[in-house]
């Protein structure tokens, strides 16, 4: 298991390999399809350097209650250009993102994929630090989190290695040969 | 008559316990993946926190889904008077469960709480039956029409099951697998989704009573597994835990294949 602190530096980035399982603490940011957006036709200091969630918590009077990762495809779009930007350094999330990502992560950030749906898990190692844009609503806000031995895996690196991508193409062998 | 209270109580148990026949399937396919696998490592955090949820009494997932009841009421009873009930007890649970606020106005943008879709029938029996849905599983969820050449799909039991493998394969993790999976045939575009998420109220070991269906789930769910992708997409011998399947009737012109994703945390119950 290893250990990451946040601000992560580029060379944190670099010593990860898909597959390795890693426990983070410190900040990350949550957005979703709304905040990427926002993202990239506003400036927002807070994503510099920054590790994003993709995940949309329920709150409760400042308490996270259940919190775990949305599907991260919907952010592909967004995301080379968000690398670009703030220098992100690693974006949690499930399921994975595009070839478009894995070549915007090079040299420069990694993947890490939480477990969807379990929420309750991820919720006890998160506090609430802040909030922006909480008028997008309690999904689509961008929260600021204090996390404490989040746990993770790298699925995607800063070499070009997929673990999603592996998943696919020896999938679809299996799949072309059943029908 | 359905009240307020008794569906209120409906959301926090379907919201916050996993149904002991999904709890089942995800501690026999934890015991089932590869030692020191990610596929083992996901359904590992699965149960885990599942059993958290049930004893913090929190909702499993963080997206509270769109909540699908299937109502079927009595002649005496009134459809509106139930569709009141369901809605205060929406606002109650989001508030106090808590659940997420999930719905969102398509116009505006602005969060609008949440939004139960209610299906109702007559008969006999009063029945209520509740799914909470995800996004991510729903994103995955998707029609067929065949004849469908891409796959070599004709109108047959073998042209459905070769659309199922095809939306498992396209699906990859992103709907949260292992899946549970609705499939149903039908007239329209819209008979076969609604009949195909119906598919998912159905208990893991409900064999269906028509053998040409019991023995296309047995071997598509077989042959979804043998796909490898696994819990989470990363890989494994668990990619489904339940595939049942319906044959709505057809018009002569159309063969429609709804296929309906369930997330791991299969979330249904019933009054």
């Amino acid at each position: 298991m290893i250990e990451l602190k946040t601000p992560l530096k580029k060379e944190d980035v670099l010593k990860l390999k898909a597959g390795d399982k890693v426990v983070i603490s410190g900040t990350v940011i949550s957005a979703r399809d709304k905040a990427h957006a926002f993202m990239l036709s506003e400036d927002f200091p807070k994503a510099k350097d920054a590790v994003i969630y993709h995940c949309g918590p329920v709150i409760k009077d400042g308490s996270v209650i259940s919190a775990g990762p949305t599907t991260s495809a919907r952010m592909s779009q967004y995301t080379p250009e968000l690398i670009g930007r703030y220098g992100v350094k690693a974006i949690i999330g499930k399921g994975g993102m595009d070839d478009s990502v894995l070549c915007a992560l090079k040299g420069r950030a990694v993947y890490l994929s939480a477990t969807g749906g379990a929420a309750v898990t991820y919720a006890q190692a998160m506090k609430v630090k802040s909030v922006s844009k909480e008028e997008f609503g309690m999904p689509e806000a961008m929260w600021e989190f204090e996390i404490r031995n989040f746990p993770a895996i790298v699925t995607m690196d800063a070499h070009g290695k997929s673990l999603h991508k592996k998943v696919l193409e020896d999938s679809g062998k299996s799949f072309r040969g059943m029908i | 008559m359905i009240t307020e209270k008794a569906t209120f109580d409906l959301y926090k148990k379907v919201s916050t316990e996993l149904p002991t026949d999904v709890m089942s399937e995800l501690v026999r396919a934890h015991d089932n993946e590869e030692d020191g696998s990610l596929g083992k490592e996901s359904l590992g955090h699965m149960i885990d926190n599942a059993k958290k949820a049930a004893e913090l009494s929190r909702p499993m997932c963080q997206d509270t889904g769109t909540p699908f009841f299937y109502v079927n009421c009595p002649k005496e009873c009134s459809q509106k008077e139930i569709k009141e009930a369901i809605e205060k007890a929406t606002a109650k649970a989001t508030e106090e469960v808590p659940l997420r606020p999930n719905a969102v106005d398509t116009l505006t943008d602005k969060n609008v709480g949440n939004m139960p879709v209610i299906h109702f029938t007559e008969g006999n029996e009063l029945k209520v039956g509740l799914l909470m849905k995800g996004g991510g599983s729903e994103n995955v969820s998707t029609v067929y029409k065949l004849p469908d050449a891409s796959i070599g799909a004709g109108r047959d039991l073998e042209g459905v099951r070769r659309c199922v493998l095809d939306a498992v394969f396209k699906a990859q993790g992103k709907g949260c697998p292992p899946y549970s999976i609705g499939v149903a045939t039908g007239g329209s575009i819209e008979e076969a989704a609604h009949l195909s998420k119906m598919q998912l109220l159905r208990k893991v070991d409900d064999i269906n009573e028509e053998k040409a269906l019991s023995e296309f789930e047995e071997k598509t769910l077989r042959d979804v597994n043998n796909l490898g992708i696994g819990p989470m997409g990363l890989g494994g011998k668990s990619t489904a835990i339940s595939l049942k399947a319906a044959a709505g009737n057809r018009h002569p012109a159309t063969y429609f294949v709804g296929i309906s994703f369930g997330c791991w945390c299969m979330r249904r119950g019933q009054l």
